[in-house]
């Protein structure tokens, strides 16, 4: 099946040539961060994780995402998502990937990285994360190769694969879950230290992920005459239309316990991202203009669904919509929740944080990298979809 | 030898002796240890309490009145451990590189959940030491995926292992008292006088104060302590030894201690 990946358009192509120059640039900045150390980041003793951390927190989201694909259709018997769940485990493989290059972007002695495999350790939530990311990453290779091959030969996936579909739904839920815990579960970083953290990501992802195959399929109707349906998309618009509003719901919550009970720990916080909070006369504020772009972007998609559910609309709606809730989450979650719990410090001070060119480098690369894997794994799933029609 | 040393030297001997009699005495007296070790909370500490009483737990004890009347033992304290332990002093515009082992900090930052309204002029201009605390339940502990950083059994400190530690800085997120530094660089070039007694650290790992165990191992108190003698400044010694200095200093003198919310048990006490 590999050998689809070789055939394209001029577009495809050059698609992938534009990727390759921000995966090049990417590379070269790894390589520097490799040769002198993770000084060359905007990270310091006070704000510990920075961008790479973050994109990795939501993008385990992104991955998690995928389920709401594959359980409606092998759990529901929801046949109108046949042609799709097979983009879901695709976008979980990339998203999993990019994690664990971002995670090893983030080690201070990457070569070091299999001590945590030689010295396990079952009370760091870290060592949990790793197993479930694995896990996950390996069911979906295993699902998504062996359904896709089942496809092409015509004939129904052999009955043990089923085994490990199901197998993944929990999976999904856990890593997710587990990555919620390695912050939901330390003393002292109160904007983290909520129960709520596991569901608010949940849901997060649960919006984010299907807003990218919407986006996905959109586009290649457009590009690679690959139709998802119009009940398909309809159903996946409504998916993250909940998902999306239990999440806003989920920010409320914290706000109105934060700002309710005026407990200075649980504000501290949610007044730095959203207002910026003033320490010896002096107003940090460099996440709050994102953070309102969020409330705006988040608001406004939730709008336009809102409008499509209502009125028949085009596909450009449609996608609109999906790239304001994605960017939404991704300020929500990919800046503001693991950037924001540094502020106050341990100290109560407030030092912040700003990316360095090198650092946004690296992370621009490793996102291209992960779009040129979905692209190229979906021309995969497009090929076959084609070759039996 | 001068006083101090040789009561501290006592001190150890005489918690050694204890450490090797340890397992048989506690397995004869472990009901009894629980209901000494509570003093009155029996019920909602007792889970704790077998801990607390069994084993060697190193602790110290600050004492601000000295440091207030005599500020620049705090300066000493520090400087002795950056010589002892190799610490790099990074250029102003390298800041965002710093590592600390013991630094100074105002009553506010120090103790983030008591009440800073009202204070008192000296308190509110008294720079206060601030280091690990050597937690009896130290989270950085919990979190890290290697064991690089782990709680010795022998004597209570929480040491790092500078070869094994992947750099991942989970343990930076962990603890609540900002006591663990990460190399962000090579720190070699900025350490000033190399001691080749201590080993010197690569960049992509952690660390932070030890409680000074290479000099303990060879019966000595730790640098801070030393460049503080005669001071009363800081006490050390083994807080679970009702017979050590630190614990009758604590029997006589009200202390408190960094976020005892954050439910690590940390093992520094502070006279204020
Ligand atoms: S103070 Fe921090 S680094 Fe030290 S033992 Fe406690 S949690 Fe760990
Ligand atoms: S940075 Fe090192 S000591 Fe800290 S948690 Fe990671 S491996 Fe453990
Ligand atoms: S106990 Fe030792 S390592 Fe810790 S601050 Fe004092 S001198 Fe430094």
């Amino acid at each position: 099946m590999i050998e689809k990946t070789l055939k394209g358009k001029p577009a495809y192509w050059i698609w992938l040539a534009f990727l390759g120059v921000f995966i090049a640039i990417g590379a070269a900045c790894y390589i520097r961060q490799y040769l002198f150390g993770l000084a060359l980041t905007g990270m310091s003793r006070e704000v510990s994780w920075g961008l790479y951390i973050s994109q990795f927190t939501f993008l385990v989201g992104v991955a998690a995402g995928g389920l709401m694909l594959v359980l409606p259709y092998y759990i529901h018997d929801y046949k109108a998502f046949g042609k799709l769940t097979i983009l879901g485990e695709f976008l979980a493989i990339a998203a999993i990937i990019m994690c664990l290059m971002f995670i090893m972007a983030d080690l201070g002695q990457p070569l070091r990285g299999l001590n945590m495999i030689i010295h396990p350790t079952p009370n760091s939530m870290l060592f949990w994360d790793m197993v479930v990311l694995l896990g996950y990453l390996s069911l979906n290779v295993l699902c998504g190769w062996v359904i896709l091959t089942a496809e092409r030969k015509e004939v129904a996936p052999p009955k043990w694969i089923y085994f490990f579909v199901y197998t993944s739904i929990p999976f999904a839920v856990s890593i997710h879950t587990v990555t919620a815990m390695l912050y939901c579960g330390l003393p002292g970083r109160h904007s983290w230290l909520s129960a709520i953290i596991a569901p608010r990501f949940l849901a997060s992802a649960f919006a984010a992920g299907p807003s990218l195959i919407v986006l996905a399929c959109l586009i290649m109707k457009r590009v690679a005459h690959f139709d998802a349906g119009k009940k398909a998309l309809d159903k996946l618009s409504t998916i993250i239309m909940y998902a999306a509003i239990i999440n806003t719901f989920f920010v409320i919550l914290e706000f109105f316990v934060g700002y309710y009970s005026n407990v200075p720990g649980e504000i501290h916080t949610l007044q730095y991202l959203f207002f910026g909070l003033t320490e010896h006369g002096h107003t940090y504020n460099n996440l709050v203009p994102f953070m309102w772009m969020f409330v705006f972007l988040n608001f406004a998609g939730l709008g336009l669904f809102a409008y499509l559910k209502f009125k028949e609309g085009s596909d450009m709606l449609l996608g609109a919509a999906c790239i304001m809730i994605f960017l939404a989450l991704w300020i929500d979650k990919g800046l503001g929740f693991v950037l924001g719990g540094f502020v106050p410090t341990m100290l109560g001070e407030v030092v912040e944080y700003y990316p360095t060119a090198n650092e946004v480098g690296i992370t621009l690369g490793i996102w291209a990298t992960g779009f040129f894997l979905v692209t190229v794994l979906y021309k995969i799933a497009v090929g076959v979809e084609h070759e039996i029609e | 030898m001068d006083n101090e040393r040789r009561k501290f030297l006592k001190i150890a001997g005489i918690s050694a002796l204890a450490g090797i009699g340890a397992p048989a005495i506690a397995k004869l007296t472990s009901t009894a240890a629980i209901a000494a070790g509570t003093e009155g909370h029996a019920a909602g500490d007792a889970p704790h309490a077998e801990e607390a009483a069994s084993g060697k737990q190193y602790g110290m004890v600050i004492d601000m009145r000295k440091f207030i009347e005599r500020p620049e033992l705090l300066d000493q304290a520090i400087a002795a451990c950056a010589l002892a332990h190799n610490i790099p002093e990074f250029p102003p515009d390298k800041k965002k590189s710093d590592i600390k082992w013991i630094w100074k900090t105002p009553f506010e930052n120090a103790f983030t959940e008591e009440s800073a309204t009202h204070l008192s002029k000296t308190i509110e201009e008294a720079q206060f030491p601030v280091l690990c605390n050597h937690c009896a339940h130290p989270s950085c502990v919990r979190v890290c995926p290697t064991k690089a950083t782990f709680k010795q059994k022998d004597n209570g400190i929480v040491a790092m292992d500078y070869h094994r530690c992947i750099g991942c800085r989970f343990c930076m997120a962990a603890c609540p008292y900002g006591a663990r530094s990460f190399n962000w660089e090579d720190p070699r070039p900025y350490v000033k006088t190399i001691n080749p007694d201590f080993p010197t650290r690569m960049r992509g790992v952690v660390e932070k104060c030890n409680f000074c165990g290479e000099r303990l191992a060879l019966g000595l108190q730790p640098a801070c302590v030393e460049a503080c003698k005669g001071s009363g400044a800081m006490v050390f010694g083994d807080i679970n030894d009702e017979k050590s200095e630190v614990r009758q200093v604590l029997a006589k003198e009200f202390t408190i201690q960094r976020k005892p919310s954050a439910g690590t048990k940390p093992s520094v006490f502070y006279i204020v």
